[in-house]
């Protein structure tokens, strides 16, 4: 039976009471395009496995649970969040505090950086900086083929904003903490909006983290315009645990001469599914999107990116990877669109994986879609075994089997960390892969709270 | 029980696919020895050393193999490396994304937690680093990349030799080390091999050319025809062969297993 009727109307239910409630303390300008959004939703419903960027991911177990409600923000919990530092050695990084996808109020909302940058909560952004947000705002989703982007702009009423005007370069990367914490199982919104305006560089860290053992469904858009000779970079570690389903959306814009590159590390979770959408509008822009995931148990974790050449003498790079044990399932979805005007393209896809049981199993589908003549295009898929004369070879000199094949999965890995820009991070995020590896929960060792 | 030999061959079959390659093997070596095995193409040798080392593709149908005394046969391959026996591989495998460095260091803590020593200190395994790398003039940038990634095959079989270096082994097995490299690349790889080698390293030297030879000189040089060793004889028998060719080996070898076919009728 379909599951999704009654999910709709429990999000319709949602809907309709969040007039009277956070609706009220939402800004009119994230409010005016909900009506639009709800009824985008109701048309495109929730996608099965008949849309085709959801072929290999069934959502029902994760969105058929019954979420005890939406999470509102109380002050208290902040206090406990801000406890939480996630300490990267020998990385100065500047850190902000999200919890279930909400920044705490007051002088904290809205932040100016050393070097112009402004960091902080969406719904401050509205307040300080209107023009600019009803400018950005929901202008890059796509609103046509996934019903579940339309429901974050019909509810989400918070999240992270970043504003790097002309020129300015933040040296260090900053790092967004996403903690979900909540004693009822909920259902998390939350909705980022980044501009990097002409000339500006930006480096973003963001990590998730679960600290309760509760039931969490995120739903996360993030729409990011970067404009002419701007620079932006986004790495995720996704951390979360088997009970918690996380969604992202990702929608990058890029003007002419424009660099982009996201990054997201999957370690844990119980569903993931990151989509992220290059659009390359402008001339001579460059976009990098890689992903990496370590999956086991019956964790299933789906990337679908679509790169959009909209514009001449653009180069984009996908390269995708996966690890997988036990019955976990992945799949990967990988679209490159060349627009007839995007003459001169060079558009990179590979994508590989190793299955280390039997049980597991990998879907894996390129498309392209190329309507240019003057185009170079490559794109390959591999899912396989760790390769036997490699584990003999490093037996051969004295290691044993166990350490030999998790030395093979860490170099299998490393191809997509070491496209990191910085160099500490980059090490952490090697000994989190490793500490995954060896079955040891990667957890950051300064962490106050202990995750469970 | 005191053995006098380091490695003890007998009557050796092994399969591959269920096709029997080795039929029948007979060797040994004595500490500090250097032997040469020599036969034409597809006659076993690299077979041979699969079966030392532990390589999963050949099966043993039959036959002992003894090091130091013990049933190799029964250890897995990383025990075999522990113990002392190192093979350079005749095609040495590229391994993308892990370091040189980290797989030395690796290497050479496991074998020494396997003698009961602690994990060398990050300034004395760079120093033997360096010291290795000296010896076998194989470039630093070269221990820098991935494992064989993207080597030349001569620097691949240098990188054989620097690892035999680090590991320093009791029992080397060379295979087909020479093959692919330059006059002035098989000076410096053969004489490496002879200043990492101590009184009592044995060498079993699995070569097609004289010329190594006349850098690593053999005790003892067989060959292997047909998965059985037919000749042995002192280093004499590899100038012998180099003359000749085969032929002669052949035709011996065929007219005693007729004889021997049918003095078991
Ligand atoms: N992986 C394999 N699968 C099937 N047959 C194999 C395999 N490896 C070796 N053989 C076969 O076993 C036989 C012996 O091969 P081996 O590699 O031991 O010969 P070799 O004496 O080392 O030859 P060369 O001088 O060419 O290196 C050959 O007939 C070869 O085709
Ligand atoms: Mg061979």
């Amino acid at each position: 039976m379909d599951y999704r009727p009654e999910v709709i109307t429990r999000f319709s239910a949602l809907y309709a009471a969040s007039r009277d409630g956070f609706r009220k303390e939402s800004p009119e300008l994230l409010n005016r395009h909900r009506e639009g959004a709800y009824s985008d939703f109701i048309r495109l419903g929730i996608p099965d496995r008949k849309n085709e960027a959801y072929r290999y991911t069934n959502l029902e177990k994760y969105l058929s649970h019954d979420y005890q409600g939406y999470y509102l923000p109380v002050e208290e919990d902040f206090r406990e969040a801000e406890k939480f530092h996630c300490e990267v050695q020998d990385l100065d990084v500047w850190n902000m505090v999200l919890l279930n996808g909400f920044f705490p109020h007051g002088d904290k909302g809205l932040i100016m950086l050393p070097g112009g940058i402004w960091v902080g909560s969406l719904r401050a952004a509205v307040k300080q900086f209107p023009a600019m947000v009803e400018k950005h705002y929901n202008r890059y989703v796509d609103n046509e083929t996934d019903g579940l982007v339309p429901l974050n702009t019909a509810l989400a009423s918070d999240g992270l904003f970043i504003y790097a005007p002309r020129n300015t370069v933040y040296t260090k990367p900053i790092q967004i903490v996403n903690l979900l914490h909540s004693e009822k199982d909920i259902f998390v919104q939350d909705r980022n909006l980044i501009v990097v305006e002409e000339g500006a560089q930006l480096n973003l860290l963001v990590c998730d983290h679960a600290l309760s053992p509760q039931h969490f469904l995120t739903n996360t858009v993030t729409e990011v315009f970067v404009n002419r000779n701007a620079r932006f970079e986004i790495v995720r570690v996704q951390n979360q645990h088997n009970n918690s389903a996380k969604l992202t959306h990702t929608f990058i814009h890029q003007e002419r001469d424009s660099f982009a590159s996201s990054n997201n590390i999957t370690l844990h979770g119980g569903l993931v599914r990151n989509a992220t959408w290059h659009l390359l509008e402008g001339e001579n822009a460059e976009t990098h999107s890689f992903g990496l995931f370590l999956a086991d148990k019956h964790q299933h974790v789906a990337s679908f990116v679509k790169i959009d050449h909209a514009a001449p003498h653009c180069n984009s790079t996908q390269l995708f990877k996966g690890v997988l044990d036990d019955n976990a399932s992945g799949a990967f979805n990988g679209r490159i669109m060349v627009r007839q005007i995007a003459q001169g393209t060079n558009a990179y896809q590979s994508n590989n994986n190793i299955l280390l049981s039997e049980e597991a199993r990998m879907d894996t589908k390129p498309q392209l879609e190329i309507f240019a003549d003057d185009v170079k295009c490559s794109h390959g898929a591999t899912v396989g075994q760790l390769d036997e004369n490699a584990l003999f070879y490093l037996r051969s000199r004295g290691i044993d089997a166990r350490e030999a094949r998790l030395m093979l999965m860490f170099g299998f890995a490393h191809d997509v960390i070491q496209n990191i820009p910085i160099e500490a991070l980059r090490d952490r995020i090697d000994t989190l892969v490793m500490q995954r590896l060896r079955g040891e929960l990667s957890r950051c060792a300064s962490c106050a709270i202990q995750c469970n | 029980m005191k053995n006098d030999f380091l490695l003890q061959i007998k009557e050796l079959k092994a399969s591959i696919d269920n096709k029997e390659i080795l039929k029948g093997l007979n060797l040994e070596v004595k500490p500090g020895e250097i032997h040469a095995i020599m036969g034409p193409n597809g006659s076993g040798k690299s077979t041979l050393a699969s079966v030392l080392t532990g390589r999963e593709i050949a099966t043993v149908t039959h036959g002992t193999v003894t090091f130091e005394g013990r049933n190799l046969l029964e250890m897995s391959p990383e025990e075999r490396a522990r113990e002392g026996i190192f093979l350079s591989f005749q095609y040495p495998i590229e391994i993308p994304g892990v370091s040189m460095v980290n797989f030395m260091k690796t290497a050479i803590n496991e074998q020494r937690k396997h003698r009961g020593q602690d994990p060398l200190s990050a300034s004395e395994f760079l120093r033997q680093m360096r010291e290795k790398k000296e010896l076998v003039e194989i470039d630093s940038a070269l221990t820098n990349r991935s494992v064989n990634e993207g080597f030349s095959g001569g620097e691949k079989k240098k990188n054989e030799i620097f690892q035999m270096a680090m590991l320093e082994p009791r029992l080397a097995l060379l295979d087909e080390t020479d093959s692919g490299l330059d006059i002035d690349a098989l000076r410096i790889v053969a004489n490496g091999v002879n200043k990492i080698r101590r009184p009592d390293t044995s060498v079993i030297v699995i070569t097609h050319y004289q010329r190594l030879l006349d850098y690593i000189v053999p005790d003892h040089v067989h060959v292997l025809y047909d998965g059985r060793i037919v000749r042995s004889a002192g280093p004499e028998l590899a100038l012998e062969l180099e003359e000749r060719g085969y032929d002669w080996i052949r035709k011996e070898a065929e007219v005693s297993a007729e004889s021997w076919t049918t003095g078991q009728k």
